[in-house]
């Protein structure tokens, strides 16, 4: 699931929740689903160092990313 | 007729050249030639101001038309091969720029210009081009509005199309990596402006697309004088643009004209920065938003944890008050549901701590509270059962008939002479045969069967 496909999800998780018209099994359910969610988005907001590479394409047409000159 | 040079000296005799009597006459062709050599010897090609009058474009696909200003009219021509090079199609009155080759077009003796490129010298000519361009685009639908598409929220990787040495692309990088440096760049490298630029803008996409790799595209430069700009203008980069498999943003470094490329993209950014602005989300925004998410999230879970409280709660009291108002055989059974129940309650409450055992610690402690919480209302629930056992009468000394199938035998009118029953008492059972039955208050019909059972 991409960023937004999880906190989508994860916002109608929480809405449902809020709503009363779940039932408690399904309550425990959407909870579960609701924190794999969360995990995921929180694991797209991770740092890492900036990267920027150059696409070059091969003789055989297949791709390669290299990093630029200095 | 030969070759002629007029001006060659005669060897022999009298200084005399060519035309000089009338016994001399040189001829018309002689002469235009020679006319023609001059000019084109006297001249290298070069560029030529004017306006264009009596534009004609012959179906043999040359364009004949006359450069002219206030003083003088030049007959031009540029041959079909030449014509390709053209932004377009010029109109009468519209201010050129023609490089060309002086010459004298010998049927009609007139002086000539042939043009090899023509380029604006005012808005007439761009404006022409543009305008016909557009046109084009959008008879195929592809300044739509609605064609346009939301960028990803986070993408996983955008390609930049541009020039490796440019400016635009140091201005993208720095702006990623001061929002989200973890999003990589990937640069397609192009020529943004000059011969041939919109040819490598285009095979630039055409790799983005056959890689497959990057989920929103900027396209951009700095900005420029209106020709180095114009590969912005055409209409294969256009298409290009309109035909890229994920959403392109454009950055042409130019604040006053809006380029065709800007008409086509998904989003157009005023700068190379703006684009990166909105390609690359801010990461502690993101951050923000998850948390808040993770906070909801964990606020619905009480709620739904506390109404489940009172539920029970609600349950166990509704429970308690009708089973006192049942027979022990529906007490047994009633036992037994609920049993059941508190095995299921108690189930879920071993589920919903696996569950929780995924959250983080400080999340954990608040939520395994509320699970003991729980497993303290189920034990409660659990006792309030209990209390209503049959095995809690046995407890106090009574004693409870069944038949051997386990039917409650509450009334007199359930038993028979001869019939067997189980006596349940509170360390264990009896089995045992009616001899007699009594009908009346419990204790004077005791008394009776005492009497009938030694006659």
């Amino acid at each position: 699931m991409t960023y937004e496909e999880s906190l989508q999800r994860l916002q109608a998780i929480v809405a449902e929740l809020e709503g009363d018209r779940v039932p408690l099994a399904q309550a425990l359910t959407l909870f579960e689903e609701g924190i794999t969610r969360l995990r995921e988005a929180a694991a797209t907001v991770q740092d890492a160092d900036a990267r920027v590479r150059t696409l070059v394409e091969q003789l055989d047409g297949s791709f390669q990313l290299l990093e630029p000159r200095a | 007729v030969g070759s002629w040079d007029l001006f060659a000296a005669v060897p022999d005799g009298p200084r005399r050249a060519p035309g000089d009597t009338a016994a001399d006459a040189v001829s018309v062709g002689a002469l235009t030639r020679a006319a023609k050599d001059i000019i084109e010897g006297a001249f290298t090609p070069l560029w030529v101001r004017g306006e264009i009058s009596d534009f004609k474009a012959h179906r043999s696909g040359h364009w004949y038309f006359s450069l002219r200003d206030a003083d003088s009219r030049l007959r031009c021509v540029m041959w079909r091969g030449d014509t390709a090079r053209a932004l377009t199609k010029p109109a009468d009155g519209m201010l050129v720029t023609a490089q060309g080759q002086m010459t004298v077009y010998p049927a009609g003796g007139d002086l000539q210009l042939r043009v090899l490129r023509l380029g604006a010298a005012g808005d007439g000519l761009w404006q022409k081009a543009l305008e016909e361009t557009l046109a084009r685009l959008r008879a195929d639908g592809l300044l739509e509005e609605a064609r346009k598409r939301p960028l990803p929220r986070v993408p996983r990787c955008v390609a930049v199309i541009t020039s490796p040495d440019g400016a635009a692309l140091q201005d993208i990088r720095a702006v990623a990596a001061r929002r989200f440096a973890a999003i990589p760049l990937v640069v397609v490298p192009a020529r943004v402006q000059g011969d041939g630029a919109a040819e490598e803008i285009v095979a630039a996409f055409e790799r983005v697309a056959r890689w497959g790799g990057a989920d929103v595209v900027i396209l951009g430069r700095g900005g420029g004088a209106r020709e180095d700009l114009w590969a912005f203008n055409d209409e294969r980069v256009a298409r290009a643009v309109a035909a890229c498999p994920v959403p392109v943003v454009a950055a042409v470094g130019h604040e006053v004209d809006v380029t065709v490329v800007d008409r086509v993209a998904d989003l157009r950014a005023p700068t190379p920065s703006a684009a990166a602005e909105a390609a690359i989300p801010d990461r502690e925004v993101l951050t923000r938003e998850v948390r808040t998410a993770g906070e909801r999230l964990r606020l619905g879970a009480q709620r739904i944890m506390q109404r489940r409280r009172q539920v029970l709660a609600g349950v166990g009291g509704r429970f308690g008050a009708t089973a006192r108002r049942l027979t022990d055989g529906q007490q047994h059974r009633l036992r037994r549901i609920g049993q059941a129940m508190a095995t299921a309650v108690e189930q879920r409450v071993m589920r919903q701590r696996a569950v929780l055992g995924a959250l983080a610690p400080a999340l954990r402690g608040a939520a395994e509270r509320r699970v003991a919480t729980e497993q303290h209302q189920v034990q409660a629930l659990a006792g309030q059962l209990n209390a209503l056992s049959p095995l809690a009468v046995l407890q106090r000394g009574f004693g409870v008939a069944r038949t051997p199938g386990g039917a409650a035998r509450a009334s007199v009118a359930d038993f028979r002479a001869g019939d067997t029953f189980d006596l349940l008492l509170r360390d264990g059972a009896v089995r045992a045969t009616t001899q007699q039955v009594a009908t009346g208050t419990p204790l004077d019909a005791g008394a009776a069967l005492e009497q009938g059972g030694r006659p």
